[in-house]
């Protein structure tokens, strides 16, 4: 029994201040197995995998790393037990090849023989069925590439346990096949493998065992092909959910938004949305999809007026029948207008709210401009503040505690209460449910029903396809700053949207 | 490496940072720095002249209020100091590190210092003190401004700007000592109006320090009021937590930066001239003195806060003004009272590693 243990973790627990982000956590992953760690945002997963590899102290417990009790202090000391870490974030440089970056901070000869390090990764690379050129330079690789890269630089360094963070979130339906299909080869060469994730869907796909956390405690273990799509939903939240999205159903579809070949550049000048058109209607969602990084962000902020354009106009058709260009406009300009544009953007706490604030000075974040007064009027957004509150069960300790102190969750639930709050004709929200638990999300997915239902014109970006082959209307598919398709969320597939988002891949370049 | 690495134990010290901290336990924290720090400067001061502490302490109370005259010198650089660190507020509030108070500080008390000479023949003393704060307030609010124009449209980096600004307030206090040198070739300007005391800030109801208590109180009051509940302390708020939150919330980024250190650079340049006016009466490049530096210190101590900010500016003076006095009772020289500020905010500024900080130790049984 002990021996074909890869690793195993008894009653670990860890702490942040009174939080307790793992509590006595006992698990353990097999020899050749894929193990699934599945819970919500806040469950402690993230937390405990930092552990073992050496990014986190344990307050207390035990890590056995086949069959020995082991201290882990560092990242060095997990690579040196065979333990590595691809995190969801790359840690690559751009400016050196795969094969650089893999064998970057090792130790070796003197003298460097980079052909025979560019032949040993290539060995690595045809063994597990990896696509990788070692010479190319991250900068020119996608961001499949790039993770194909960081699997690699661990498997080079000798892991024989891979933790991965997440790993799907930044793939087409496509890309994420192809990295099962090297997961299993890998795990056919005995290698054993963590994988982080919340899409239940890939759990059942491809590990052996999942063993589920919630609120920082270890709910239990089992075997995937015991388990069922409810089984595990009802394991992770703890009670039995039902996961239906009611699309409502409008008839009055008038026109809001009109973006026409609208071009915009980043700090590094780098075009990062191009030639996009799109048309918004009211009582209608429109739903954006895309792997990370195709202009999502940069789509709705130039709506919002937060973007610099470089050509292109977009064009405001408001319920009474005026036409505003708002292309040209900053924000306070568009509400001077009296255009009510509600915008939830996807950093929460670095655009959408002020960490350090409370409750109150958050939600006049938008309005404290009203009124002629020197001093700022705080009756009406305290008053806000405690309706959100009630209205979508927002856990905080008080109106007056600083926002950062909040589970992202309620953090969410504070932005996204505030932006519905001001009555908008027109709705954005980036990854509305990102964070949330499964009830907030269905909190959120029904609250945005019903502003369609009001004749809110919403815009909505999402990265779970099923999620939004549900909720939307229509699907506007990005890819690398191009639009390359609006589908009928009615009538299309997973697939269709797959190949859409993976759109003219071979021309992309640097800003993957 | 495995075998190293299985046998190797729990590192002996670890930071573990605070979810929060409990206010008396943090107050706690800071009275044990003050305390710790008065001990280790009393050894140190023991070690130098052989003196019993107790005598070392009773020197400094004496330094500081023994009689009369130095209380009101106290409670006048008190009053400075805290100003000062008030000025620095909204700047570091908008996470604009100032760091040229200095510089502010001087050319507000060059301005004053010229009106005092040129004005002082010619309009009555009250109409002076009038201009004074005026065209103080407007040479620290330009030194302010300069910095913050090339901030909020080149993003340049204000720390090195406004330090180097500080140089050139220097050399302009040089260059206007040429024309003011008296008595010629003394290279300083001396006591400016000494005999009809133009300028010089007079005593209210019998009190020479009232009337800068008065200005003083009304800044920091201002100020609290100002950053609290204004529309504009909301602005600087947003703008120091995140740009991109204030682009969102519809702020002119630009405008509040540039008016903000426009401010802060003003009541600086204020500092500067209740400095000429009510203490000094002269001007020299030494004006400032440091006390834009230590300002910094006094602003973050007490976490913007400016009724914290009393209780620390007061401290801090307090501590050197006593120190200055057992320099000279105990033969040592001025820097004797630089090492007694430097071993209190030593422990003043290490201490808040604590308040953010726990440190445990590796645990005897483990299991």
């Amino acid at each position: 029994m002990q021996e074909d243990l890869a690793i195993e973790l008894k009653n670990v627990t860890k702490c942040f201040g009174e939080v307790m982000a793992n509590d006595h956590i006992s698990l353990s992953v097999r020899k050749g197995e894929i193990l699934s760690i599945l819970g919500e945002n806040g469950s402690g997963k993230t937390t405990l995998m930092n552990m073992i590899s050496g990014i986190y102290y344990p307050d207390s417990g035990t890590i056995k790393v086949e069959g020995n009790e082991v201290t882990i202090r560092s990242p060095k000391d997990a690579y040196a037990l065979k333990i590595g870490m691809i995190h969801q974030h790359f840690k690559l440089i751009q400016i050196l090849t795969a094969a650089e970056n893999i064998i970057l901070g090792r130790k070796g000869p003197n003298r460097l023989h980079m052909d025979q390090v560019e032949q040993e990764i290539s060995e690595l690379v045809h063994k597990y069925g990896f696509e990788l050129t070692p010479s190319q330079k991250i900068y020119n690789m996608s961001v499949s590439q790039k993770q194909t890269v960081e699997i690699v630089k661990i498997l080079y360094r000798g892991a024989n346990l891979l933790i991965l963070d997440e790993p799907t979130a930044v793939l087409t339906p496509q890309e994420t096949e192809k990295l099962f299909d090297v997961l299993r080869n890998m795990k056919k060469d005995g290698k054993s493998i963590i994988i982080i994730t919340h899409k239940l869907n890939e759990v059942l796909e491809i590990s052996d065992r999942v063993s589920v956390l919630r609120k920082g405690k270890y709910i239990g273990t089992v075997e995937t092909k015991d388990a069922t799509l409810e089984s595990l939903t009802e394991m992770m939240v703890g009670e039995k959910v039902v996961l239906d999205i009611n699309r409502a159903e409008t008839t009055k579809r008038e026109k809001r938004i009109d973006m026409r070949g609208i071009t915009v550049k980043n700090k590094e000048g780098v075009k990062v949305l191009r030639e996009t058109s799109f048309t918004a209607y009211s009582g209608e969602i429109l739903g954006v999809a895309g792997i990370s990084g195709s202009g999502q962000k940069e789509l709705l902020e130039a709506v919002a007026g937060l973007q610099e354009i470089e050509s292109g106009e977009i064009l405001y058709y408001s319920p009474e029948g005026k036409v505003e260009k708002i292309s040209d406009m900053k924000p306070i300009d568009i509400r001077n207008l009296h255009i009510s544009l509600s915008f939830v953007p996807e950093d929460r706490l670095g655009m959408g709210l002020v960490g350090s604030m409370d409750l109150t000075d958050n939600m006049m974040i938008r309005s404290y401009q009203e009124g002629k007064h020197f001093i700022a009027n705080r009756k009406k957004p305290h008053a806000l503040a405690e309706q959100v509150v009630s209205e979508l069960d927002v856990t905080t300790p008080s109106i007056e505690t600083p926002v950062s102190r909040l589970s992202g969750g309620n953090v969410q639930k504070v932005l996204v209460g505030r932006e519905i709050a001001s009555n908008p004709t027109v709705l954005m929200v980036a990854y509305p449910v990102r964070g949330l638990d499964i009830h907030s999300s269905y909190t959120i997915y029904n609250l945005l029903n019903s502003q369609k239902i009001q004749g809110v014109a919403i815009i909505c970006v999402g990265e779970d396809l099923d999620v939004l082959l549900e909720l939307c209307d229509r699907i506007l598919v990005l890819n690398g700053g191009e639009v390359t398709g609006i589908v009928d969320a009615r009538t299309t597939t997973k697939e269709e949207i797959g190949v859409l988002m993976a759109g003219s891949r071979k021309e992309k370049k640097a800003n993957a | 490496m495995l075998r190293e690495s299985a046998k190797s134990r729990e590192p002996f010290v670890r930071m573990v940072k605070r979810d929060r901290i409990g206010t008396k336990k943090a107050i706690g924290i800071r009275i044990t720095a003050v305390i710790l720090s008065l001990v280790v400067s009393g050894v140190v001061i023991v070690k130098i002249t052989g003196q019993n502490p107790l005598e070392v302490y009773e020197g400094i109370v004496s330094g500081a209020i023994g009689t009369d005259r130095r209380v009101w010198v106290t409670v006048r650089e008190i009053m400075v100091l805290l100003l000062i660190s008030v000025g620095l507020i909204p700047a570091f509030k908008m996470k604009f590190w100032n760091i040229g108070a200095e510089g502010q500080i001087l050319v507000g008390g060059l301005v004053a210092a010229a009106i005092m000479i040129y004005a002082g023949d010619r309009l009555p003393s009250w109409l002076i003190i009038v201009l004074m704060f005026v065209g103080s307030g407007l040479a620290g609010l330009i030194w302010g401004m300069i910095p913050a124009i090339f901030k909020a449209i080149y993003n340049t980096n204000e720390t090195l700007f406004t330090l180097m600004l500080n140089y050139v307030a220097m050399q302009l206090v040089t260059f206007c000592i040429v024309f003011w040198e008296k008595p010629v070739g003394s290279n300083t300007v001396g006591v400016i109006n000494s005999s009809s005391g133009k300028g010089w800030f007079p005593e209210l109801f019998g009190n020479s320090q009232l009337l800068n208590i008065l200005v003083v109180s009304a800044v920091t009051i201002g100020m609290f009021i100002y950053m609290k509940y204004s529309k504009q302390g909301y602005e600087i708020a947003v703008v120091g937590e995140s740009e991109d939150t204030a682009n969102y919330a519809g702020i002119n980024v630009k405008k509040v930066i540039i008016r903000t250190v426009m401010i802060s650079g003003a009541i600086c340049g204020i500092a500067g001239a209740i400095i000429v006016g009510g203490c000094s009466h002269t001007i020299s490049t030494s004006t400032a003195g440091g006390r834009g530096f230590t300002a910094i210190i006094v602003t973050w101590m007490s976490k913007f806060n400016p009724f914290v900010m009393i209780l620390v500016s007061a401290f801090l003076v307090f501590m050197q003004q006593g120190s200055v006095q057992i320099a000279s009772q105990f033969g040592l020289n001025q820097n004797a009272s630089d090492i007694i500020t430097g071993i209190l905010l030593f422990f003043l500024i290490g201490c808040e590693f604590f308040v953010t900080y726990k440190v445990e130790f590796r645990r005897r049984n483990r299991g």
